[in-house]
């Protein structure tokens, strides 16, 4: 570029560029090279840690003791089940649904009891932004109703709380549960996570003109209680990633003994049949993997025996046919002289 | 003035000296070359005369041209095509077009002295300059203005603002906005930094003062209050402050020198003229209008003519003093402002260089333009799906909880957020373009101007590139052709100045038929201690030369013997035959000054410092007389006459008197032409001889002219008084009419001798020659020498060898040259088979030749023949000629070319190449400003490419197919969540993550890797030149490995989706929980993806990549703990789970293990090169280093003896 104005500056200063390793590039490096000893003894600890670790998650994802009872469809007697959304969305049918399910093996306590909903779109875009976060933790944000329309205010415009779908949907069916008829305690404390209800739900924000429209989409929720206590809310608002979701419903502190038989009373209120959805009832106990679930075991697994098949056939293969690493006959130019020279 | 001053022509001598060349011969050709646009824009090519003419007349007729061309110039003429601006004149021959009036509408009309009347109608620029690009007020505007007209900002641009629309409010507003506003604002304050010095600058520079004549008397007065009309005068040592028209100088003749040195870069002194009207004014009373072209960027020319006193006059480039330029030995100048400020033409030049598009980026584009197509693959599907999916689920819509089209809130029932089919197509398909935004990976752009201003940090950094002579660096002046040294398959060269050092070196001299060369006179060559006294002060030559103690006696013999006599002449001859201005320097001993002699053309230097050390010392020059001290006596000669050099002649005279009255001339030029005026009646042996020894100089590569002379009797000296009198006065056709003179009286010569200068080779050639060719780079030389010349130094050179078949093309006409073509063409092929590998071929070929064959159809068939050949040498090319072979290449063959080349011969060359290369050397800086790389000398060509070509392009390469995994990895993973959220596009990775994904979670490393890492050590490279086809073979950056790449993408994608989607099936695992899996998973992976194929692992690297890693840990936690989101404490929930972490390990490992085992297998069992030498570097490669050690570096050897002659 020419800058007539910038000429060469009077004060000479070397223009030698200063040695240094960083300018001429020669940083001292670690220079890995894929050896067949580096990639075999890869391949072979990765089957070493992973077919054990598989082995282990197999193993805690069997002793996990899982009961699965789908009940929208057993709730629905034969008059109703052509017609379900009209018994659904009616206060006037009985909607109590009793089952049983005698335990098959011990399930030790504490026993995860879950709803499961299969087909319903928690994630879906409409609904996951259908909530307003700062009216939910803040008293005085509670007029605050952006992103909640149509859930936002009722008919004479008074602020919802808690607004939105999410909110509005909320999942009302009830479980009772008797063992040998003697009733079992639910706890239903501690259901959600302590974060949320220490940062995300207020402690004096309580609950307002919930659910008194024409529509109402699910639970009610006491007006006396604050947010940080409606458990049950504080689950459900944790939208759930996938199609096929569980959530917490309560905890049943003893245990349950083999052949004992349970009795559920159900209240099938929640409205799956308009779109087709399935209810489950789960009764679960835990290990450290989780629930019941024997993927990761067998992915592991599967990725360890893979892993360790290419560590034998590599060492067969270098057993066979090695070549000597960095040996400059095999360069091109001195394989095939005379292509170059 | 003279002893003689009848034989002194006119006052006008001087003038007239000056103004030979800008005599409009070719001015219809003019005409049509101004007019070019091409040309236009290219001032740089124009620059001399020679040259010029020649574009100009190719420029007129086309191709067919080139035919006048190259007759023009095979010459081996001392003055060298580019650089054969003799006299300060001759620089504008091409463009000013003096005597044609100019048009009053392209006129601008200055009245001296007037700057009032001047400016009256038509203001023109003051003089304060403005290279600041903005104002406080301007800057926000202009500067986005600027920045947006990149493409990917507009694309970001257009991103954010079809987020801002509510429907299609996929991100918050505020992160949307944010890569985009991050990137504007890094700009801007670089930018306003730079604009802040820019504006400290231009105060300095208008706040500087000038004297300026203002009623009667000189005032300081500061730069920018100068304007256009006033009379300025510049002491010596000032710099010039705007473009202005010599008025009178200090010099009686008026002449004056500056030093273009800050606009061209030439260090010479140039000679400029005041004309003799205005010089011979004795106050300052000037008047008169100038009319002068509009301003321009054209630096070597300028035209305009003066009406003072009711005469007109024309004038030229001669006659302008640019701003910038420097007065020097002259003690003061008076001139008129004609441009100033921005309108100079200093100002008007100050533009960077032209850009050119790397070859890699070329071809990005095309799977730029794939992964765009899959960009909308994907949009469409989710737009289809979408639009199934509410078709199926139609009649739920109203009231499904997670949808409520139906709103009841007043009373009754309405649609809310629904739109409609067709507008909730258009809707999802906007929005998924919007979520898979990063496909197109735009960060890219950004990391590789990054990345490439780090590789031009190293280049220029590279002790080996760094020139200990010049103590110059290595230039990087493009920015974005880094990676194509990696790809070169041709490098064209000029010799002179290139592979030579273009510092001329008199070496023997064939006088009067007998040769006092070095070799055979057997006697010590000592170095001339040459020097003369006066005034009691010592004057001697600023370079010594070595002489012949023979010739030195026989010189100093003096003139009595009949031997000494035509050495007498002969020296004169070589003092006085040039255009070198003598200039005295002070040395620290007061008692001691050296003459420096400054001229344009080295190979004139040569000899004058030659005929100084054998006793002829040139000491002053002024238009009208030079002094010669001539073994201790002072001579003083009359220039009666001088004919310029011209590529038609190819030779210059000079016409002396001497103190005796009698008029001789001295002719000295191309022993092509010289011959031809020979008077050949007589000395038939001398002349014989001569040649002999011409053959034997030149075979020697060395440069050789012939000197010759005779004495005009007086009426041939009156007859030739009158017609160049006339000539020189003639408004028409000027130059031609002096061409004439000069053919008329520069015949029957008697042949003094000829002498022979070196060009010596550059150090290190032969071995960067044997590199380049090792490498596979196809060495072509393109030089204006003579044939024999050139191969003589093709084998000093290492460029031919003995075991070469030379293929020579010498043809006179198209049919031969047709027909020498197919021969060659067929008896290689006969010769070849399967042999034709082994045995390699040289093509030498001269521009006689090329002329035919760049004219037609033969074209095809040279690039044929060529294309066999490992080495072609062109010999006698014209400028044109040269970019012509380029271009010849260029169209032919997909390979990249490099021109690499010193001088304005070399510019269009330079141009036209893929790569150009310029070497900043003896022959001032326009292939400098011309090129995309500058240097100091040639064989830094072996590390450009080797090393830094190498790595670039590998570096880049790798860096290209890396950023578009990075980003179809998170997009594809994006999109296979969306098949599962009844195809509304939710994301589950927070919007942040998504944002900051290419900005901190995986930026760093790719940048770092992109500039630091190295496949080869250095070493390594420049042992085996072949490890440089990698890049000819396009080994780094392909389709296949392209769609290997998107292959490895999409299992990765799919590993890192469906693990967690599978393990957490029928879970109470919420959106937030899931993603920050999904965000970890994918960065992680990627950046160690990227540490998997990091070759060199310094400490740089592991910060980045590590850190990387960590930083999105952190950045994962930031965003958890806040409150208000969604996914508020998420993390840590998860993070306390076993299955979290189960499945991070998981699925890095099952994503990478195919990668890992292609990648050894490819490795181990199909090795590349670059693989084995990789790991010879690592087992032996102490080994290695010891040995190179002691061999010394291979390419950085000096050349230790003299090379083979």
């Amino acid at each position: 570029m020419m800058e007539p104005h910038s000429a060469p500056t009077p004060k000479k200063y070397s223009k030698k560029p200063k040695y240094s390793k960083f300018s001429q590039q020669e940083l001292p490096a670690w220079k890995p090279i894929l050896t067949p000893g580096w990639v075999i003894s890869t391949f072979t600890v990765v089957g070493i840690v992973f077919i054990p670790v598989g082995l282990a998650s197999l193993f805690s994802s069997e002793s996990v003791e899982e009961a699965a009872i789908r009940y929208d469809d057993k709730c629905l007697n034969e008059i109703h089940a052509q017609n379900a959304v009209a018994f659904i969305k009616s206060d006037m049918t009985n909607k109590t649904c009793t089952t049983s399910w005698t335990v098959e093996r011990k399930m030790q306590g504490p026993i995860f009891i879950y709803y499961q909903l299969d087909n319903y779109y928690q994630n879906h875009r409409r609904y996951v932004k259908s909530r307003n976060d700062k009216q939910l933790v803040n008293p005085a944000s509670e007029g605050d109703t952006t992103n909640c329309y149509p859930q936002d205010k009722t008919n004479g415009s008074m602020p919802i709380v808690p607004c939105g779908l999410i909110a509005w949907s909320l999942f009302n069916d009830t479980y009772k549960f008797w063992v040998n008829t003697k009733s079992l305690t639910v706890n239903k404390k501690d259901i959600s996570w302590g974060s949320d209800r220490s940062h995300k739900f207020g402690s004096k924000v309580y609950p307002k003109n919930f659910q008194l429209g024409g529509l109402v989409g699910g639970a009610k929720l006491d007006e006396n209680i604050p947010l940080n206590q409606q458990e049950d809310l504080i689950v459900w608002m944790r939208t759930a990633a996938l199609p096929s979701f569980r959530k917490l419903y309560g905890k049943i502190e003893t245990n349950l003994e083999v052949n004992d038989s349970v009795e559920i009373v159900i209240e099938n209120n929640y409205n799956t049949y308009e779109f087709g959805g399935n209810k489950r009832l789960i009764l679960s106990t835990a290990t450290w993997i989780g629930g019941k679930n024997p993927f990761l075991g067998m992915a592991y697994l599967f990725v360890g025996g893979v892993s360790l098949l290419c560590a034998i056939v590599f060492i067969l293969l270098y057993v066979i046919k090695p070549r000597p690493l960095g040996d400059p006959s095999y360069l091109s130019w001195n394989k095939n002289p005379g292509i170059l020279k | 003035m003279g002893s003689r001053p009848l034989l002194i022509p006119s006052p006008r001598t001087p003038n007239s000296i000056q103004e030979l060349p800008t005599i409009p011969v070719f001015s219809e050709q003019q005409k049509s070359k101004s007019t070019s646009s091409e040309q236009a824009s290219n001032a740089v090519i124009n620059k001399s005369n020679s040259s010029s003419i020649r574009s100009g007349s190719s420029g007129r007729s086309g191709g067919g041209s080139v035919k006048e061309v190259s007759f023009s110039n095979s010459s081996s003429k001392p003055v060298r095509y580019g650089s054969s601006k003799r006299g300060g004149g001759g620089e504008s021959e091409g463009f000013s077009m003096s005597q044609k009036e100019l048009r009053d509408e392209d006129a601008r009309i200055v009245y001296i002295n007037n700057p009032e009347k001047t400016n009256e109608i038509l203001q023109f620029a003051g003089n304060s300059i403005r290279t600041a690009k903005y104002s406080i007020l301007t800057f926000i505007p202009r500067n986005l203005f600027e920045q947006f007209h990149r493409v990917a900002y507009i694309y970001f641009l257009i991103i954010a603002i079809l987020n801002q629309l509510p429907q299609l409010a996929v991100f918050g507003r505020g992160v949307s906005i944010l890569p985009l506003a991050f990137v504007l604002l890094v700009t801007a304050v670089k930018d306003a930094f730079e604009d802040w010095r820019r504006h400290r600058s231009d105060k300095v520079e208008n706040n500087r003062l000038a004297s300026v004549l203002i009623n009667g008397s000189f005032v300081e007065k500061p730069w920018k209050d100068i304007t256009v009309g006033e009379i300025v005068k510049i002491a010596a040592n000032e710099t010039i402050p705007c473009d202005i028209v010599l008025l009178s100088t200090a010099d009686p003749t008026g002449v004056a020198y500056v030093q273009t040195i800050n606009l061209d870069g030439e260090s010479n002194l140039k000679t400029r003229y005041a004309k003799q009207e205005t010089q011979s004014k004795q106050r300052f009373d000037f008047g008169g209008i100038i009319k002068c072209e509009k301003p321009n960027r054209n630096i070597y020319g300028f035209q305009a003519n003066m009406e003072v006193d009711g005469k007109k006059l024309s004038l030229a480039s001669s006659n302008i003093v640019l701003r910038g330029c420097e007065l020097k030995n002259t003690s003061w100048a008076l001139g008129v402002a004609v441009y100033c400020g921005s309108e100079t033409k200093a100002m008007l030049n100050s533009s960077g260089a032209p850009s050119k598009r790397s070859r890699l980026e070329t071809r990005m584009n095309s799977e730029i333009i794939m992964l765009s197509c899959f960009l909308v693959a994907l949009c469409t599907v989710t737009s289809v799906c979408a639009a199934v999916w509410l078709k199926r689920h139609k009649d739920e819509l109203d009231l499904m909880p997670y949808y409520r089209k139906l709103s009841f809130s007043s009373g009754k029932p309405k649609k809310y957020k629904y739109y409609g089919w067709f507008w909730e197509i258009i809707f999802t398909f906007l929005m998924s373009v919007i979520v898979f935004q990063v496909m197109i990976p735009i960060s890219l752009y950004i990391s590789m101007e990054l990345v490439r201003v780090g590789q031009a940090y190293f280049m220029i950094r590279d002790d080996r590139m760094y020139d200990r002579a010049t103590k110059s660096r290595f230039q990087c002046r493009a920015l974005n052709i880094n990676e194509d040294l990696g790809q070169i398959k041709y490098v064209f060269s000029d010799k002179t100045g290139t592979l030579t050092e273009n510092k001329m070196e008199f070496q023997c001299a064939s006088i009067w038929g007998v040769d006092y060369s070095s070799t055979k006179s057997g006697l010590e060559i000592q170095p001339g201690e040459y020097f003369t006294q006066v005034d009691g002060k010592v004057l001697r030559p600023k370079m010594n030369v070595k002489v012949n103690p023979e010739l030195l006696a026989l010189s100093r013999s003096g003139i009595e013997h009949k031997e000494g006599k035509r050495i007498y002449d002969f020296f004169l001859a070589l003092a006085s035959c040039n255009t070198i201005v003598p200039i005295i320097v002070d040395t620290p001993d007061h008692d001691v000054k050296l003459i420096d002699y400054q001229g344009e053309s080295p190979d004139e230097q040569a000899l004058a410092y030659a005929a100084a050390a054998y006793g002829f010392m040139l000491i002053e020059r002024t238009s009208g007389h030079i002094v010669i001290d001539i073994q201790g006596e002072r001579h003083r000669f009359n220039v009666l006459g001088m004919h310029e050099f011209d590529s038609d002649r190819k030779r210059m005279s000079v016409l002396l008197g001497s103190p005796d009255n009698s008029v001789k001339i001295f002719v000295k030029g191309a022993d092509t032409s010289m011959l031809n005026v020979i008077d050949k009646s007589s000395n038939m042996d001398i002349i014989r001889a001569t040649e002999a020894h011409l053959h034997s100089y030149s075979s020697m590569g060395l440069r050789t002219l012939v000197i010759g002379m005779r004495d005009l009797n007086a009426s041939e000296f009156e007859q030739w008084h009158t017609a160049f009198e006339a000539a020189s006065t003639s408004l028409f056709g000027r130059a031609a009419m002096l061409r004439k003179v000069a053919v008329n009286v520069e015949r029957n010569l008697c042949i003094l001798g000829a002498s022979a200068i070196e060009d010596k080779l550059q150090q290190g050639v032969p071995e960067s020659i044997e590199s380049l060719r090792t490498a596979g780079i196809k060495v072509w030389v393109l030089t204006g020498d003579k044939q024999e010349t050139a191969i003589s130094i093709g084998y000093s050179s290492k460029l031919l060898t003995n075991r070469m078949t030379q293929i020579i093309i010498n043809s006179k006409n198209r049919e031969s040259c047709r027909k020498s073509l197919q021969d060659a063409i067929v008896s290689n092929k006969i010769e070849g088979g399967f042999d034709a590998m082994t045995s390699q071929i040289a093509l030498i070929i001269d521009g006689t030749s090329l002329v035919y064959v760049l004219d037609c159809e033969l074209e095809e068939q040279l690039f044929k023949l060529a294309s066999r050949c490992s080495v072609v040498l062109c010999c006698r090319v014209a400028p044109l000629q040269k970019a012509g072979i380029v271009a010849l290449v260029k169209k032919r063959t997909a390979e990249m070319t490099l021109a690499i080349g010193d001088g304005a011969n070399d510019v269009s060359m330079i141009q036209m190449a893929d790569v150009g290369v310029g070497i900043s050397g003896q022959e001032g800086r326009q292939a400098v400003m011309a090129s995309d790389f500058a240097m100091g000398q040639f064989r830094f060509i072996v590390p450009l490419l080797l090393i830094h070509g190498h790595w670039n392009y590998q570096r880049l390469g790798y860096m290209i197919l890396y950023n578009f995994y990075r980003n179809a990895v998170l997009v594809l993973v994006l999109f296979w969540y969306v098949l599962y959220t009844a195809f509304t596009l939710t994301t589950a990775i927070n919007e942040w993550s998504t944002t900051l994904y290419s900005i901190i979670y995986s930026s760093l490393p790719t940048i770092i890797v992109g500039i630091l890492d190295k496949d080869l050590g250095k070493r390594t490279l420049l042992k085996y030149p072949q490890l440089y086809g990698a890049g000819q073979r396009d080994e780094a950056y392909n389709k296949k490995l392209f769609i290997l790449t998107m292959l490895d993408t999409l299992w990765q994608s799919m590993v890192i989706f469906w693990a967690p989607l599978f393990a957490y099936w029928s879970t109470d695992v919420d959106v937030g929980s899931i993603g920050d899996l999904w965000t970890l998973a994918v960065v992680i992976l990627v950046n160690l993806h990227l540490a998997m194929d990091v070759f060199r692992w310094n400490w740089l690297t592991h910060f980045s990549i590590w850190g990387s890693i960590v930083a999105t840990f952190i950045s994962v936690m930031v965003i958890d703990a806040i409150p208000t989101f969604p996914g508020y404490w998420d993390f840590f929930n998860v993070a306390s789970t076993g299955l979290f972490w189960l499945l991070l390990l998981g699925i890095i490992i099952t994503a990478l293990l195919p990668r890992f085992l292609v990648k050894f297998i490819c490795q181990y069992y199909f090795p590349s090169d670059i693989q084995i030498s990789k790991e010879a570097e690592k087992i032996n490669g102490n080994q290695i280093q010891r040995e190179n050690f002691e061999r010394g570096q291979i390419e950085m050897l000096p050349i230790s003896d003299v090379p083979p002659r």
